[in-house]
Order: structure tokens, then C-alpha cells, then sequence
């Protein structure tokens, strides 16, 4: 006997279970996520035993000057520095700097840059202008030099450095925002809103903003890692989170002194740097091929 | 094309007018003491103090503080507090090296930005593509202070490259050339590692836009008249390049001068950057004032280089 399974219903998919669809096909943008993931536990799982008082693998300030400058051993896997504490333990610290550093700096200049943005796209006329000559004058400043100069100022804390990076990284998100709003603006929706009596906020935060919500989410992934490496070579120069604190940056900066003798001291942190930024990268990456409306076109 | 010129010209005096505010409210507004020993160090005196703030104008109200410092940075008049040298004249005699090394990694980072990215769109898609894309976020993810160690360690060892400074001390080169090849060697090693993320993000920016191009119906004609493939994408497809060649200029300036930064520190090498830090170590702000004020500046001149040429190189845009 022969029975015919009935076709099952084709449901259009939505943009955003299309954009699923497309992220979960891009094996490196998995991999890399899966990498972030895997860095953000190690973060949260260190700090947590830290809070607890429980030094795992090892205390990353205690000094121990008879075991100085090991190389990598069973004992201290990734070695020891010029004092002897444990560059494996100081490494799993510095991974909760490095991500707490990424993660919140991105959140201020988002809120600095869509807010600006949003303003700036939504006004339109001489208020669009203003803002966007001023961004044009901030994208001038050589970024780095910019944070040294205001870190150097304020005085280095892991406060201040978060602070200051998302206060000079939001010009970005800001010329995204402004142009996504500046066609929004256009759209049948909106003129709707409009004609209905709604008030500028209310179209803006409502209506506006969840449809830009897909590239402001890739530019955020993007800046993640810019962080990260923007504190690495701040601790690296010294205006970083300030010792014995741990970071990735300051392992380095510490080591760079024992350079022909401790291989371990340098290589070791700036591999956990790039490997943090580039699985950032790759994520925001792929991401942003994901949300990418042109490639459906294709 | 002159009315274009002049046009961007009164536009680039606005922006140096916004430049030249951000410049000062870093100091001014950035919480934290202005002097070079710290706000409640016992051992300076309220005289000195005093003193201090009268010579640098900090008695005033923050308009007229704005006022004498950018009349003094016009007037060659503001001074570093470290040794009440001019500042203008401190930077300028670190213009040529800071020049010479981004100018250097600048051209590195476009021609090799051009040569990956065209590679990588030639392959869109396929195996080379994805290769030469992972490459390029893996240049973009690299700390550079960490690459210059390394590289510093391997070529000191195996090497003959130098790593210090901007010529060879203890030898007097007679010749001209000699002189100019001196030198050369000497910027090589650091422009190269400044220019890594540059040719990364160049590389990303090209392979984007000859993508782009290669939708275009000219180039749909070019392959319909059966033109091979290659013939498609160099004779015709290429040519669009030299636009995000261009803005490139504009786009990499200011990433390359921050990261001179670090990479001079490491190389002693004698360029603003490092000025730049040696004046953040001993809070010189007049200093950092200046040279905020005169990088950002210098940006600007690039980018408006950027705009004229291309409005040179391509007839499509208008100059109104």
C-alpha cells in the first residue's frame, strides 16, 4: 500500500529566523562564538571563586621568590614570573579584566552613541549638523593617544578606563545610528506613527530603534575587542589596571624585562589577547553577514 | 574645482574649531588635579601654587582659559611645563620621524590592503577567500606591542634588522642616498608592524567594494560581451578600487598616529607619539593640549587631501 505523507506547510520564515538560519550555516562565526562563550565562563567561574576565597589554580598574587621565573612545569603550567606567583592563575584573572573592560566600555559608548545618533538622524536639519560636525572632529583624534591622554589624567583605574574608552569609542555607533534613522525616518511606519500624534520619544525608542537593533548589535560585537586591545596596550604602557592586579597587558609590560629569558612571560598573554579578539571579531563577523539584508538580494 | 577646494577649506575651519575645544575640555574637564606634583602634595607651597596657576591661566573662567590657550598655541607662546621650551618647537622637531613612519605604514597598509582584498574578492566565497578573510581579523586582533617583541627577540637573534632609533649612531654617512637608505632601514621594522592592522582593515574595506562593483551592470555588459573573467575584473572591475583607496587615507590616519604611540615607546623611536607619552608620564599638559590639537589637525589635512583627490580621480563626483 502505498500512503503520500502530506507536504508540510511552508511558513515564510521572519527576517530574524531567517538571520538564525544564516548565523548557524557560518561554521567559523559558531566556532568563534563558542570561543567567547567559552572565555565568558572562565571569566564569571574566576571571579566567583575569587568572591569565595578560594584560589584556584593558585593564588595569582602570592609571590613565591624559590620558584621565580620557571619555565612552563606540572606545577605552574604556564610558568612562573620574576616574583614566582603563577602566570596560568594571573592569566585566568586577567581574562575577567579583559572581558569586564570589553563588555562595559561597549555598553557606555552605545548609550552615548545611540542616544547622539538617534538625535542626530531623527532632527534631521541644523541639530543633524551640529552633532555630525562634532563626531567629524572626534574621528579626527588618534583614538589611542586620545584614551592615554585622559587615562593619564584622571588617573588609571579599571573605573576610569572603562569610562574613558566608552566615552571616546561611541562616534561609530553614533554615524550608524544617524544614517539607519535618517532612512527610517522615510518609512511608512514612522510617517504613520507620526500622523497618529506620537510624541518624538516615543517613535524613537518604540518604533525606530528595534528596527535598527540588528546593526547596532554587530557594531557592538565589533567593539568588544577594540576594548580589549585598547586596555591591553594601556596596561602594556603602564595606564592600565594598575598591579598587582592582573591583566593580560601588564603580564607582558612586567615581562618584558626577563624577554630573553622567559619566553613564557610574553607569549603566553598575547596569545590570550588575540585569541580573545579575534573570536570577537569573527562572531561580529558573522554576525553581521547574518543580518546583512543585501545578501538575500543575492 | 577651486569653489570645491574653498568650500572644503571653510568646512575643515569648523571642524579645527571643534578640534580645538575637544583638545582643551580634556584637560579641563577630565576630573583630577592639573598640576604636575598633585593636588595635595605637602611639599609645594601655596605661593608656588599660586604662581602656577596664574602663569597658566588657570585663575580665569574656563572661556578665557580657552582664549589664552589657543592664542598661545597660534602665537608659538604655550610652553611645556616640563622645560619651558615652546611646544610648537618641540613638535616640530619630532615631525619628520612621526612623518616618515606613518607616511611609511600608511603605504603599506593601502598596498598590501589592495593586494588582499582584491585577491580576496577575485575568490569571493570560495576557499582562498575565507583564508585570506580569517587572516586579515587575525592582523586586526593582534596586540602590536606583543608582535614587536617577538619580532624584536627573533630578529636581534637571527637578524640584522635594526630595532633602535632612526639611524645607525657612530657612523657619518657622506653620501646623500646613504643617509636617506639609513634611515629607510631604520623605519622599516616599525612601520611594518604599525601598518598590520592597516592592512587588515584596508584589505576588508577593498574586498567589500569590488564586491560591490562586481553587481554593477557595467560590469554585467563587460561579462555579456564575453569578455573572460580576468579581463572583467582587472580591466574593468579594479579601476572602482581607487575610491576606498582613497578614503582609506582618511580612515587609517588616525589609528596609525594612536598606535605610533606604543610602537614608538618600543622602538625608541623619536616621533610625536613618543613625545606624546613622555608628556602623559610627567602630566605636561600644555603639551598634551598641543599635540592633540596638532595630530587631530594633521588628520584633518589628510582627509581633506583625501576629498580633493578624489574629486580629481573621479569625474562622477561633483564639485559644487
Amino acid at each position: 500500500m502505498i500512503t503520500t505523507t502530506p507536504e508540510p506547510l511552508e511558513v515564510a520564515a521572519s527576517p530574524m529566523e531567517r538571520s538564525l538560519r544564516r548565523f548557524r550555516a557560518n561554521k567559523i562565526g559558531l566556532y568563534a562564538l563558542g570561543m567567547v562563550g567559552l572565555l565568558a565562563v572562565i571569566a564569571v567561574a574566576f571571579f566567583a571563586l575569587d568572591v569565595l576565597g578560594i584560589p584556584w589554580p593558585m593564588d595569582p598574587d602570592a609571590t613565591n621568590l624559590e620558584r621565580k621565573l620557571l619555565s612552563p612545569n606540572p606545577v605552574n603550567w604556564l610558568g612562573t614570573d620574576n616574583l614566582g606567583r603563577d602566570v596560568f592563575s594571573r592569566m585566568l584573572n586577567g581574562a575577567y579584566i579583559s572581558l569586564t573592560v570589553g563588555f562595559v566600555a561597549v555598553f557606555v559608548s552605545l548609550f552615548i552613541g545611540v542616544t547622539v545618533g538617534a538625535v542626530a538622524g531623527y532632527f534631521g536639519k541644523w541639530v543633524d549638523n551640529l552633532i555630525m560636525r562634532f563626531v567629524d572632529a572626534i574621528m579626527c583624534f588618534p583614538t589611542f593617544f586620545l584614551i592615554l591622554t585622559a587615562v593619564a589624567l584622571v588617573g588609571p583605574s579599571i573605573f576610569n578606563i572603562i569610562i574613558v574608552i566608552g566615552l571616546v569609542s561611541w562616534t561609530g555607533t553614533a554615524r550608524l545610528v544617524r544614517a539607519e534613522f535618517l532612512t527610517l525616518r522615510e518609512s511608512a511606519y514612522v510617517q504613520a506613527a507620526r500622523a497618529l500624534g506620537q510624541r518624538g520619544p516615543k517613535i524613537i525608542f518604540r518604533h525606530m530603534l528595534p528596527n535598527a537593533a540588528a546593526p547596532i548589535l554587530v557594531t557592538a560585537v565589533l567593539g568588544v575587542p577594540e576594548a580589549i586591545l585598547a586596555e591591553a596596550g594601556l596596561s602594556f604602557l603602564g595606564f592600565g589596571v594598575q598591579p598587582p592586579q592582573a591583566t593580560w597587558g601588564n603580564i607582558i609590560a612586567d615581562g618584558k624585562s626577563y624577554i630573553l629569558d622567559a619566553w613564557w612571560l610574553i607569549l603566553f598573554p598575547g596569545l590570550a589577547i588575540l585569541i580573545a579578539a579575534l573570536s570577537f571579531y569573527l562572531t561580529g563577523d558573522a554576525l553581521r553577514q547574518a543580518v546583512e539584508t543585501r545578501s538575500e538580494r543575492q | 574645482m577651486t569653489v570645491f577646494i574653498i568650500r572644503r577649506l571653510l568646512a575643515s575651519v569648523v571642524l579645527l574649531f571643534f578640534i580645538s575645544l575637544i583638545s582643551f575640555f580634556i584637560i579641563t574637564l577630565t576630573p583630577g588635579s592639573p598640576y604636575p606634583w598633585g593636588e595635595l602634595n605637602p611639599k609645594v607651597s601655596e605661593d608656588v601654587k599660586r604662581i602656577f596657576r596664574e602663569k597658566f591661566h588657570l585663575d580665569k573662567p574656563l572661556h578665557e582659559q580657552y582664549g589664552f590657550i589657543m592664542r598661545d598655541l597660534f602665537t608659538g607662546e604655550l610652553r611645556s611645563i616640563k622645560d619651558e621650551r615652546p611646544v610648537l618647537a618641540k613638535i616640530a622637531e619630532r615631525l619628520p620621524a612621526t612623518l616618515a613612519l606613518n607616511l611609511g605604514a600608511l603605504a603599506l597598509s593601502l598596498s598590501f590592503g589592495l593586494l588582499l582584498g582584491v585577491y580576496g574578492a577575485r575568490y569571493a566565497g570560495r576557499p582562498p577567500d575565507v583564508i585570506t578573510s580569517i587572516l586579515a581579523f587575525v592582523f586586526i586582533a593582534l596586540p602590536g606591542f606583543w608582535v614587536s617583541y617577538l619580532l624584536a627577540i627573533g630578529l636581534v637573534n637571527y637578524g640584522a634588522v635594526p630595532i633602535l632609533g632612526t639611524h645607525t649612531i657612530g657612523v657619518t654617512f657622506t653620501n646623500g642616498l646613504e643617509v636617506f637608505l639609513d634611515r629607510w632601514w631604520h623605519v622599516m621594522l616599525p612601520a611594518s608592524i604599525l601598518a598590520i592592522g592597516g592592512v587588515a582593515v584596508q584589505s576588508r574595506f577593498i574586498r567589500a567594494s569590488m564586491i560591490e562593483t562586481l553587481r554593477e551592470d557595467y560590469i554585467r555588459t563587460a561579462r555579456a560581451k564575453g569578455l573572460d573573467e580576468n579581463a572583467v575584473f582587472y580591466r574593468h572591475a579594479l579601476r572602482n578600487s581607487v575610491r576606498p583607496l582613497i578614503t582609506g587615507i582618511g580612515m587609517l590616519l588616525p589609528a596609525l598616529i594612536g598606535g605610533a604611540v606604543i610602537i614608538e615607546n618600543i622602538f625608541a623611536y623619536p616621533g610625536m607619539g613618543r613625545l606624546g607619552y613622555e608628556a602623559v608620564l610627567e602630566r605636561d599638559y600644555p603639551t598634551l593640549v598641543a599635540l592633540n590639537f596638532v595630530t587631530a589637525a594633521l588628520v584633518l589635512l589628510g582627509n581633506l587631501l583625501a576629498d580633493v583627490l578624489y574629486a580629481v580621480v573621479d569625474p562622477r563626483v561633483r564639485l559644487e
